[in-house]
């Protein structure tokens, strides 16, 4: 006979809920679990994607994903010329924040380096790639905009023609995927009065120089747009991602590059370690560490109730002993109860946290390692909550029948 | 068995406390119940008679003294000659004031619970535990939890219970205080009926004279000493 499955039917309403509050809040600690792992992966999920073998960023920089970095377009050239490059690609990576419905968006813009870079790698749940050099962009479902939608950034309009999934950057932003020109001309959106300004300023700047006073007719090229004058610099890109040919050992290139003065060389598995060890770092601990704790409370309150379930049988468990019962029955009514609390509540925590957790404004990411690992917590802590009554049951003398 | 007893006592005592606090509640207590004698022990409240028997029944062991069960010695004071859970298990059936029933069990399951500790299978033990149910009137309740029973139908499946492992020794503390006197009168007569059919030593605790008939030998208690009613009326 099983007296916990005896115990349970009798007080089954109470047993119910009792789990289903075991259940949600390891719902909370599946969801804590989740959330660091979903800050992981939107983390690493561009270095690990891209597809490149190393990152050429600005000087002494940590790279785009950890601050600002900028280095001159020419650079692309500079990398194809040493050999054991394949392929040198332009890199923009920047955040905006627009207003859509009267409510805040915040789109990552990411640039490709069109036509060798078209988005081919960024999986797509509807859609195409870029199909052209302008006026087109991916984006990430959760940016809220529909296939063929037509989205008005700076001065220009792009049609969306692809979608993706899961596509974050480390700040939760929904990444919007565009040519590096269009990615630019986002970024460099500036209002007709400021380029009018700018220009005066310019002018004004020349009547002082001494170029202009050797040759005025320079002062006339002052008042052109600034992408037709040379002394001008063309808009900075954040990166260059390079990829070796085959059998080519990327540490020797990455060498070779990293001894120019101009740049920095991050490997794919550095940029990686830099964005969890710098940008997600503190939001990573603070939430594993809020993970531990409430799995310590979890194991707290599955302790409590387990003990206060066996206080409520302790007349039977002395009556028990009192016929004769042996230690194995009894430790076996609570162990059982035990596991069975904790199997339930593991079972529910994740079947509502399947329904709840794609609610959630950021990624809530359940691996199987860490289900099987807090699978193995609970079931560390329903045997260990459960010590704590067989040690009252236990104490229990057959006399307490009597009382 | 050794010899024709049931139950063997010798000069059992039990203090609680020491010092100024000490209470002497059973001294120099002897019984000898052979196997097939109903024994009543009567006696005021606090005179001793639910200590000496949660001693003979190896719950509470007394402070001296020696306890033989079925011509075995159990214990001596507080030290164990035998695993005393296991013993009570094999040989010694109670049945208490209150019934005692496990409320998350039916009564079918709250006999069938003493049978299967003691090793039967849950078929067998089904079996014998509806008979029991069934010769003490509540078959018919077998499957209702006990909290659906009236009080004396609880009674009835208590002692179905302590019957359940062909016991040499039951021991009843007041069992017949919940029933009316002819449903308590039926306990008692069972008691001597299954005294007398399995061979068994039955010692009741009772307040209630209106049985007394029923039983072979009647002790009385009173300030922890034992005595036979024939020495108690003698003196």
């Amino acid at each position: 006979m099983n007296l916990a499955v005896k115990d349970i039917r009798h007080n089954l309403g109470r047993f119910a809920l009792t789990a289903l509050g075991i259940g949600l809040l390891l719902m909370i600690v599946m969801g804590m679990g989740g959330i660091y792992r979903g800050i992981i992966e939107d983390a690493t999920l561009l270095p690990d994607r891209i597809g490149a073998d190393f990152w050429i960023i600005q000087r002494d920089t940590r790279g785009p994903f950890a601050e600002l970095s900028r280095v001159t377009p020419n650079l692309v050239h500079r990398a194809l010329a040493v050999p054991g490059v394949r392929r040198a690609r332009e890199f923009v990576y920047h955040t905006i924040q627009r207003e859509r419905g009267g409510k805040p968006l915040r789109v990552a813009v990411l640039g490709l380096s069109w036509p060798i870079d078209k988005g081919e790698w960024i999986p797509l749940t509807a859609g195409r790639p870029l199909g052209q050099n302008h006026f087109e962009m991916i984006a990430d479902q959760t940016l809220g905009f529909q296939l063929g939608e037509l989205i008005s950034l700076g001065k220009d309009t792009y049609t969306v023609v692809g979608l993706t999934k899961s596509m974050i950057s480390s700040g939760g932003d929904g990444i919007g995927f565009f040519t590096v020109a269009d990615a630019q001309s986002i970024q460099f959106d500036t209002a007709g009065e400021a380029i009018r300004l700018e220009r005066a300023a310019r002018e004004a700047r020349g009547e002082h120089s001494e170029f202009v006073t050797k040759q005025p007719s320079l002062l006339e090229q002052a008042v052109r747009p600034a992408q037709e004058l040379p002394a001008i610099a063309r808009p900075q890109i954040s990166a260059v991602l390079v990829s070796v040919a085959t059998g080519v050992d990327s540490r020797c290139v990455a060498d070779i590059i990293a001894g120019w003065g101009d740049v920095s060389v991050y490997t794919k598995e550095g940029q990686r370690d830099l964005l969890l060890k710098g940008s997600v770092e503190k939001i990573r601990r603070q939430i594993g560490l809020f993970r531990v704790l409430l799995t310590l409370i979890a194991a707290i309150i599955m302790a409590l109730i387990l003990y206060t379930m066996t206080l409520d049988k302790i007349h039977s468990i002395a009556l028990l002993k009192l016929i004769g019962a042996p230690n194995t029955v009894i430790l076996g009514l609570i162990m059982q109860q035990g596991l069975l609390l904790g199997l339930l509540g593991f079972g529910i925590a994740f079947a509502v946290g399947q329904r709840v957790f794609p609610m959630f404004p950021r990624r809530v990411i359940l691996a199987e390692t860490d289900l099987f690992q807090l699978g193995m917590i609970v079931l560390v802590i329903s045997v260990a909550s459960s010590f704590l009554g067989i040690w009252k049951a236990m104490n229990v003398s057959p006399n307490e029948a009597l009382s | 068995m050794k010899n024709g007893f049931a139950i063997q006592t010798e000069i059992l005592t039990k203090v609680y406390g020491s010092g100024n606090t000490e209470v002497v509640a059973m001294q120099e207590a002897t019984m000898n119940v052979s196997r097939g004698e109903v024994v009543a022990l009567l006696g005021p409240s606090g005179s001793g008679k639910s200590t000496f028997l949660t001693a003979i029944g190896l719950i509470n062991p007394p402070t001296s003294g020696r306890v033989f069960i079925g011509g075995q010695l159990v214990l001596e004071g507080s030290r164990a000659y035998t695993n005393l859970r296991a013993f009570r298990r094999k040989h010694l059936g109670f049945v208490f004031q209150k019934a005692n029933l496990i409320p998350f069990l039916s009564a079918l399951e709250n006999v069938e619970i003493a049978l299967e500790i003691n090793g039967s299978s849950h078929r067998a033990a089904r079996i014998r535990a509806m008979e029991l149910l069934d010769y003490l009137g509540v078959g018919d309740r077998a499957e209702n939890l006990p909290s659906m029973l009236s009080g004396g139908q609880q009674q009835r499946v208590a002692v179905a219970r302590a019957l359940a492992n062909h016991p040499s020794v039951i021991l009843a503390d007041e069992p017949t205080a919940a029933l009316d006197s002819q449903r308590g009168r039926q306990v008692m007569e069972l008691f001597a009926q299954i005294a007398h059919e399995q061979s068994a030593g039955v010692v009741v605790v009772t307040h209630d004279h209106r049985a007394l008939d029923v039983f072979d030998t009647l002790y009385e208690m009173e300030d922890g000493v034992i005595r036979k009613q024939s020495e108690v009326v003698a003196s």
